[in-house]
């Protein structure tokens, strides 16, 4: 039974995603379009939301707080964390909500519905993209740091992040079609999953001070090693973790598939309960 | 003849109760903790469709019609896999398009033009498709001058043509149709049931769920009636239709008490309290024929004063043809100020013009900017008996149409 719903599943919904791809781009292509019309500042938005949050990290937990910096100046720092969490915490924020505030989708037409949360987690590469230049001008401006060939890696790691926020997603955007309540439940998760990944600090620090049993389960939270990776390509001389980025691989791959499993499961209910 | 649609005893269920809206993960948690995992008392489970099977097969034209509530939007909306079913199956061959509303997924923020793609694409366009008929669309749509605005700033009967003009365009195998003539002017409609009519011509299958008899019996060969979840009747549409409109209402008799009647719409300050039939000098009229003059004395009784309600009188075929609709406001009748408590008033026919037939009536009581006080539609069903109005001994019947007129045939004449 289980063996035939997972084989069901494999080949239908595949082959049914595929053929509604271009709906997935029209949404996407929507939710961009949304993005920039609805805001005053429009583009500008994606610039000013990572720039002011690096200030004032820089200020507090740099200067103030003085936490340690893995040798680079704090601004760059902070700024290479906070564009890929920035955009995952968007990105989750924003495809968890995606089908409650998509219910005349969801209810008068019918297309595989995973389209719609993947969809606003596809729309945000638009505000990393334009985040990834201005780092790119600081690298330029701090000479403590430096170009290698290592940025070009910045695509490659985005990849698993992606997958990852679309699982988040998708199982947040479904339980909230179920529950009102995860409405209010997404700002705080973020916020504390804010406080469990090396944005403010660096992971070096976990281990430092809280011994490495403890770095191995630091590292279950798949956003770690993807931030720490994004990190370590502006930090001259040192290379990527990998084993720490092949634990967020797994994990990824894991969560991806339970993920999928409960929001197929979860979805022929959608537009009975929404 | 190929099957196009084939659906094997379906049904679908539904909760309804606690557990049905805004479900809070609070109390699921609370009840998790009280040793319950769901509570159960809160599911009362109802069957909005129950063992619904049919096969519908390519190019037919098919009617859908019930009462509200009767499950006609369910079955559409399981045909189009928007729900899924508790049990049964659904066969469907072909390329579907369903049209439960017009413009669905439009966004405010973007113009007509990009709303046109969005639209088209939600419901099943290809980007080659849309590209190859915008210009169509946007003519059919006769919003050209504003096709790069923002839709935020259009009318709701642009965006409503807007909306359509996609539709239009859609070329599907299948096209399911949920009351999208319920909405929008009379042009409108007649431009929607025209796109219908093409499609049939083109072969298509067409799956159209309607209140609108009139348009069901012109567009459609084949008609299903759903009645609480289930097929009532499978058959040929004017059949159907005639079944469907006289289990609305008993035959009525000259005199009828209104009060108890459930099936009525409207706010109630003021309401229909009963009806006579009656001859001009004040008798019961117990038999109406072509060509009678007649009184029909309505009674109601006002909660509170109302101020100028407009009285009304409407005539249905028995497949649904609107015959007549007059009330108090067309005529120009100022009914002034009516004051709390009972009153009857009076409505006269000199000559009923109407061949032979059953018919059916609505009284209604409406208010000023179309408030509803009381309707009654479809309440009773009568039969207008024939007589020999022409005195040629052959009478009329129902064989020469609805209505017959004053009017005269000469002898024919040869030409010098």
């Amino acid at each position: 039974m289980f063996r035939n719903f997972f084989l069901a599943f494999e080949w239908t919904s595949l082959k049914e995603v595929w053929q509604y791809r271009e709906l997935f781009f029209f949404l996407v292509w929507r939710d961009i379009k949304i993005r920039y019309k609805q805001t005053v500042l429009g583009v500008l938005w994606a610039i000013i939301q990572p720039l002011s949050t690096m200030l004032v990290f820089t200020i507090f937990f740099g200067r103030l707080a003085n936490l340690p910096n893995d040798g680079i100046p704090y601004p760059i720092f902070y700024y290479s964390a906070l564009l890929p969490w920035i955009y995952f915490s968007t990105s989750i924020s924003l495809s968890g909500n995606s089908l409650i505030s998509n219910t005349d989708l969801v209810t008068k037409v019918y297309f595989p519905r995973v389209i719609i949360p993947a969809a606003s987690v596809l729309a945000g590469v638009v505000d990393y993209v334009i985040g990834s230049t201005i780092l790119i001008l600081m690298i330029w401006l701090y000479p403590e740091t430096g170009f290698s060939f290592a940025i070009l890696l910045w695509p490659v790691l985005l990849a698993p992040l992606v997958l990852f926020a679309i699982s988040v997603g998708m199982i947040l955007s479904a339980l909230n079609v179920s529950f009102r309540d995860i409405k209010y439940t997404i700002p705080f998760i973020i916020q504390l999953w804010l406080f469990l990944s090396p944005v403010i600090y660096p992971a070096s620090m976990v281990e430092e001070r809280l011994g490495e049993n403890f770095r191995f389960l630091f590292d279950l939270n798949p956003v770690v090693g993807i931030i720490e990776a994004f990190r370590v390509t502006v930090i001259p001389g040192r290379s990527i973790d990998w084993g720490a980025f092949l634990i967020s691989i797994t994990v990824i791959s894991i969560v991806f598939v339970l993920a999928t499993l409960f929001f197929h499961k979860a979805e022929r209910r959608f537009a009975d309960l929404i | 003849m190929t099957a196009s649609i084939q659906v094997d005893n379906l049904s679908k269920e539904y909760r309804i109760g606690r557990l049905k809206h805004e479900t809070m993960l609070r109390d699921v948690l609370v009840n998790f903790a009280k040793g319950k995992f769901l509570n159960r008392e809160a599911q009362s489970t109802f069957w909005a469709v129950k063992n619904v099977s049919f096969t519908i097969d390519r190019g037919e034209v098919v009617g859908i019609i019930g009462r509200n509530g009767a499950g006609k939007s369910t079955l559409l909306k399981l045909l189009s896999k928007i729900t899924y079913p508790t049990t049964g199956s659904i066969n469907v061959q072909g390329r579907v398009a369903s049209l439960l509303e017009v413009g669905t997924g439009f966004h405010e923020e973007l113009t007509g033009r990009e709303n046109i793609y969005l639209n088209g694409s939600i419901l099943g366009m290809k980007k080659h498709e849309i590209d190859e008929r915008i210009d169509q669309i946007i003519e059919f749509s006769g919003v050209e001058m504003f096709i790069e605005t923002p839709i935020k700033r259009y009318s709701s009967g642009m965006k409503l043509r807007l909306g359509f003009a996609v539709a239009a365009h859609l070329d599907p195998d299948i096209l399911q149709v949920d009351e999208v003539l319920a909405v929008g002017d009379a042009a409108f409609q007649k431009k929607c049931l025209q796109v219908m009519d093409d499609l049939r011509s083109g072969g298509r299958t067409v799956l159209f769920v309607s209140h609108n008899m009139e348009a069901v019996e012109n567009l459609c060969s084949r008609c299903i009636w759903i009645d609480q979840g289930k097929i009532r009747q499978d058959g040929n549409a004017s059949e159907v239709i005639r079944a469907y409109m006289s289990s609305f209402s008993s035959l009525g008799s000259a005199h009828m008490d209104l009060n108890k009647l459930e099936s009525r719409i409207g706010s109630g300050e003021i309401r229909l309290t009963s009806m006579e039939i009656l001859t001009t000098d004040g008798n019961l009229k117990e038999i109406i024929r072509s060509g009678d003059s007649l009184l029909i004395r309505i009674h109601y009784y006002a909660k509170q004063a109302v101020s100028d309600p407009h009285f009304g009188f409407r005539l249905t075929s028995q497949v649904g043809t609107l015959i007549t609709d007059v009330s108090t406001w067309s005529m120009g009748l100022d009914t002034g100020r009516v004051p709390q408590g009972a009153g009857e008033i009076d409505f006269e026919i000199d000559f009923l013009n109407l061949m032979p037939a059953r018919y059916y009536l609505t009284l209604w009581i409406q208010g000023v900017g179309s408030i509803r006080y009381d309707i009654l539609e479809n309440f009773m069903a009568f039969d207008i008996e024939g007589s020999d109005y022409y005195n040629s001994g052959r009478g009329i019947s129902s064989n020469f149409g609805l209505v017959f007129f004053p009017c005269k045939w000469t002898k024919p004449r040869l030409l010098p």
